[in-house]
C-alpha cells in the first residue's frame, strides 16, 4: 500500500505535466515520458558525477527539464499550433523517439542500464503495522510540496490565472491582453520541471535507469491523467495515486505479470462509466 | 486518364508493378532479403489501410491497432498448426480467414462499448485494450502452451510469398476503395466531419462507427496472419503499443483518408527504415534511429496534412467522384 502510494506520487508528478499541457493546447505530449527520463539522468549526473546533495540534484533536474520542455515546444509544436491536432501528436511521437535514441548513443547517456546512486543509506521506520522507508518519506514530502506549490501557483498568481484563461479559450484570452504563446511556453516548462523532479525521485526509489525507461511510466502517468479527468489538476493527482496503488496491490496479491493489465483494465471500466474521468465535468454537446 | 475506365487503369497499374517485380525476382536482381522486406511493406499496407478506414475515414482515434494485428497473427498460426496439410500454401487461406474473423469479432465485442467514447478518450481506451491484449499474449502459455507466452511462438511454417501478399494488398485496396465510395463510406465520412450533424440527418452513427472499426480490424487481422507466416516467429513485443504507433504514423504521413497516401507511406516507411540500415556505414549505424524521428518531425513541420493530404491518384477515384 505504501509502495503503491510512493509509485502513485511519482506518477502524479508526471501526470501533472500531461494534464496541464493537454488542458492548454489539447495535445497528448508523448515526449513527456522522455523528458522525465532526461530528468532522471540529470539527477544521476548531479548525484554521481558532481556529488551534489539531493535537493540540488532535484533543482538541476527541474531546471534542465524546464529548458528542454520549452525548447521542444518552441521548435516542434509551436509551428503546428494551427495544423490538425494529429500532426502535432505525430511530431510529439517523433520528439519522443528522437530523445530515446539520441540519448542511447554512446557519447550521450549510452544504451545500458545504470545504477542510480542513493545519497544516503535506506532506513525503515515502523509506525504501528506500517513500515515506511526514508526514501518513501522523501518522495512523499517532495511530491506533496511540489503539488501544493503548483496548486497555489495556478490558483493564486496572475500567471496561473492567465493559464486557466488560456485553457478555456485561446482567442478570448488573447483579447484580454494575455500573451498566449508565452503562457503556453511557461506551461510546458512547469510540466517538464515537475517531470524532472519526478525523475529524480523515481531514480532514488527504483535505482536502475536506462534511456527507454520513460515509456511505461509516461504512458501510465498519462492514463492516470485521463483517469482523473484530463486537464484537471487534482484529477491527475487522484488518478495517479489510484494507478500506483492498484498496480502494487495486483503485483502483491495476484501476479506481477498482470500488473499492467489491471491498471489499464481499471482505466477502461472508469472510462465506460464516466467518459470524462473521475473528476471530469460532463460537457454538454453543442450543436 | 479521363478516357480510361478507372477500374481498368487500376488493374493495369497493379499488374505492371507485379510483373516488373516478378521479373526482377526471377532474374535474381531482388534477393530474398529484399523480398522479405517487400512482403513486410505489403503487410504494413494492409494493416495501415485498416487503420485509415477507422481513423482517416471515420475519425475514430485508435491506438490499439497492433493488438488486432497480433490477434490475427496468433490465431492464424494456431490454425495452420491444427490443419493436417499445413505445408501447402493453400493452408494459408483458411488461416487468414480465421485471423480476419477472430480479429473482427473481438473488434465487435470491444467496439460496441468503447466506440461511444469521443476522440482522445477513445484513443486511450484502445491504448489500454492494446496493453491488456499484450499482457494476455505474454501469459498465453498458461492456457495454450503452443502460444509460447513471453518467450514467443515458434515453428510456424513459412507460407507467405510475395505473390500472396501482393494479391491481398490488391484486394484490400479494391475493397477499401469500393467501400469508401459506397453509401457506407459516405456515412463514415459524415461521422468524421461532424458526428452530431450526421446523427441529425438520420445516420445511425453507432452502427456505422462499429462497421468501420470492425472492417478496419479485419484488415489488421489478415495482415497479422500474413506476418505470422512470413517471419515464422511471433513475440508479444512485436504487437505492443509502439507498433500501433507505427501504423498510425503511416496513416498520418500518407494523409488521412487517402488510400494512395497510405500505400505510398507504408512502402516508403518500411524501405526507409531498412534502407538506412544498408546505406549507412556501420560506425554510424546507431544513428539510424536518431535520423528517422528527425525526418519524421521535419516532414510533419513541412507537410502537416501528410503526403497526399486526402487526395488520391487518378486511377483510384471513381467516375462520379472525379466529375465533381
Amino acid at each position: 500500500m505504501i509502495n503503491g502510494l510512493q509509485l502513485g506520487f511519482v506518477y502524479a508528478l508526471i501526470a501533472l505535466g500531461y494534464t496541464m499541457v493537454y488542458g492548454i493546447v489539447r495535445l497528448i505530449n508523448f515526449a513527456h515520458g522522455d523528458v522525465f527520463m532526461i530528468g532522471t539522468y540529470l539527477g544521476f549526473f548531479a548525484l554521481a558525477s558532481w556529488h551534489l546533495p539531493l535537493p540540488a540534484a532535484i533543482i538541476i533536474a527541474m531546471l534542465g527539464c524546464a529548458v528542454l520542455g520549452i525548447t521542444i515546444e518552441k521548435l516542434a509544436y509551436k509551428p503546428l499550433r494551427n495544423a490538425p491536432r494529429i500532426s502535432a501528436l505525430i511530431t510529439a511521437i517523433g520528439v519522443s523517439l528522437f530523445l530515446e535514441y539520441f540519448t542511447s548513443l554512446k557519447f550521450v547517456f549510452g544504451p545500458y542500464f545504470r545504477a542510480y546512486p542513493r545519497p544516503f543509506a535506506v532506513k525503515a521506520y515502523c509506525v504501528g503495522d506500517v513500515t515506511v522507508s526514508n526514501i518513501q518519506l522523501i518522495v512523499f514530502a517532495v511530491a506533496t510540496l511540489l503539488m501544493v506549490g503548483l496548486t497555489l501557483f495556478v490558483n493564486k498568481t496572475k500567471t496561473g490565472l492567465a493559464m486557466r484563461a488560456v485553457s478555456y479559450d485561446h482567442s478570448t484570452a488573447r483579447l484580454m491582453g494575455i500573451n498566449v504563446d508565452s503562457i503556453i511556453s511557461i506551461t510546458f516548462g512547469i510540466g517538464a520541471a515537475l517531470a524532472g523532479a519526478g525523475g529524480v525521485l523515481y531514480g532514488i526509489a527504483y535505482p536502475q535507469i536506462h534511456p527507454f525507461m520513460g515509456i511505461m511510466p509516461g504512458l501510465k502517468a498519462f492514463v492516470a491523467a485521463v483517469l482523473g479527468g484530463i486537464g484537471i489538476i487534482p484529477g491527475a493527482m487522484l488518478g495517479a495515486v489510484i494507478m500506483g496503488v492498484v498496480e502494487k496491490l495486483t503485483e502483491v496479491y495476484i501476479s506481477s505479470t498482470l500488473r499492467d493489465a489491471a491498471a489499464f483494465g481499471i482505466l477502461i471500466i472508469v472510462l465506460l462509466a464516466r467518459p470524462s474521468g473521475i473528476l471530469g465535468r460532463k460537457e454538454r454537446e453543442k450543436v | 486518364m479521363q478516357k480510361l475506365d478507372s477500374r481498368l487503369t487500376a488493374t493495369v497499374v497493379a499488374a505492371t508493378i507485379f510483373g516488373l517485380l516478378q521479373i526482377l525476382m526471377t532474374r535474381g536482381l531482388i534477393n530474398p532479403y529484399i523480398q522479405t522486406i517487400l512482403c513486410y511493406a505489403g503487410i504494413m499496407v494492409i494493416s495501415a489501410l485498416g487503420l485509415n478506414l477507422i481513423y482517416g475515414y471515420t475519425g475514430q482515434f485508435s491506438l490499439g491497432h497492433a493488438a488486432f494485428f497480433g490477434i490475427g497473427a496468433y490465431t492464424s498460426a494456431l490454425v495452420t498448426r491444427i490443419l493436417p496439410n499445413n505445408s501447402s500454401s493453400w493452408a494459408l487461406f483458411p488461416a487468414l480467414m480465421v485471423a480476419g474473423i477472430s480479429a473482427g469479432s473481438i473488434a465487435l465485442l470491444i467496439g460496441l462499448p468503447i466506440l461511444r467514447l469521443k476522440s482522445d478518450y477513445l484513443g486511450i481506451a484502445t491504448l489500454g485494450f492494446g496493453m491488456i491484449v499484450n499482457v494476455l499474449f505474454k501469459n498465453s502459455d498458461k492456457v495454450i502452451p503452443a502460444m509460447g507466452g513471453a518467450a514467443g511462438m515458434r515453428g510456424i511454417t513459412r507460407l507467405t510469398t510475395f505473390a500472396v501478399v501482393f494479391i491481398w494488398v490488391f484486394l484490400a485496396v479494391l475493397i477499401l476503395r469500393n467501400l469508401v465510395y459506397s453509401g457506407i463510406g459516405r456515412a463514415l465520412l459524415s461521422i468524421r466531419e461532424d458526428e452530431i450533424a450526421a446523427e441529425a440527418v438520420g445516420i445511425n452513427t453507432t452502427k456505422y462507427k462499429t462497421i468501420g472499426f470492425v472492417i478496419g480490424c479485419i484488415f489488421a487481422g489478415v495482415a497479422g496472419g500474413l506476418y505470422a507466416h512470413l517471419y515464422t516467429y511471433l513475440n508479444p513485443d512485436n504487437f505492443d503499443f509502439l507498433k500501433s504507433i507505427d501504423v498510425l504514423l503511416i496513416v498520418v504521413i500518407g494523409g488521412m483518408g487517402s488510400i494512395s497516401g497510405t500505400v505510398l507511406a507504408a512502402v516508403t516507411w518500411v524501405s526507409l527504415l531498412e534502407g538506412l540500415r544498408i546505406v549507412l556505414p556501420s560506425p554510424v549505424q546507431e544513428w539510424r534511429m536518431v535520423l528517422y524521428p528527425l525526418l519524421l518531425i521535419i516532414f510533419m513541420l513541412v507537410r502537416p496534412a501528410g503526403a497526399m493530404g486526402g487526395t488520391e491518384f487518378g486511377f483510384l477515384k471513381t467516375k462520379d467522384y472525379r466529375r465533381r
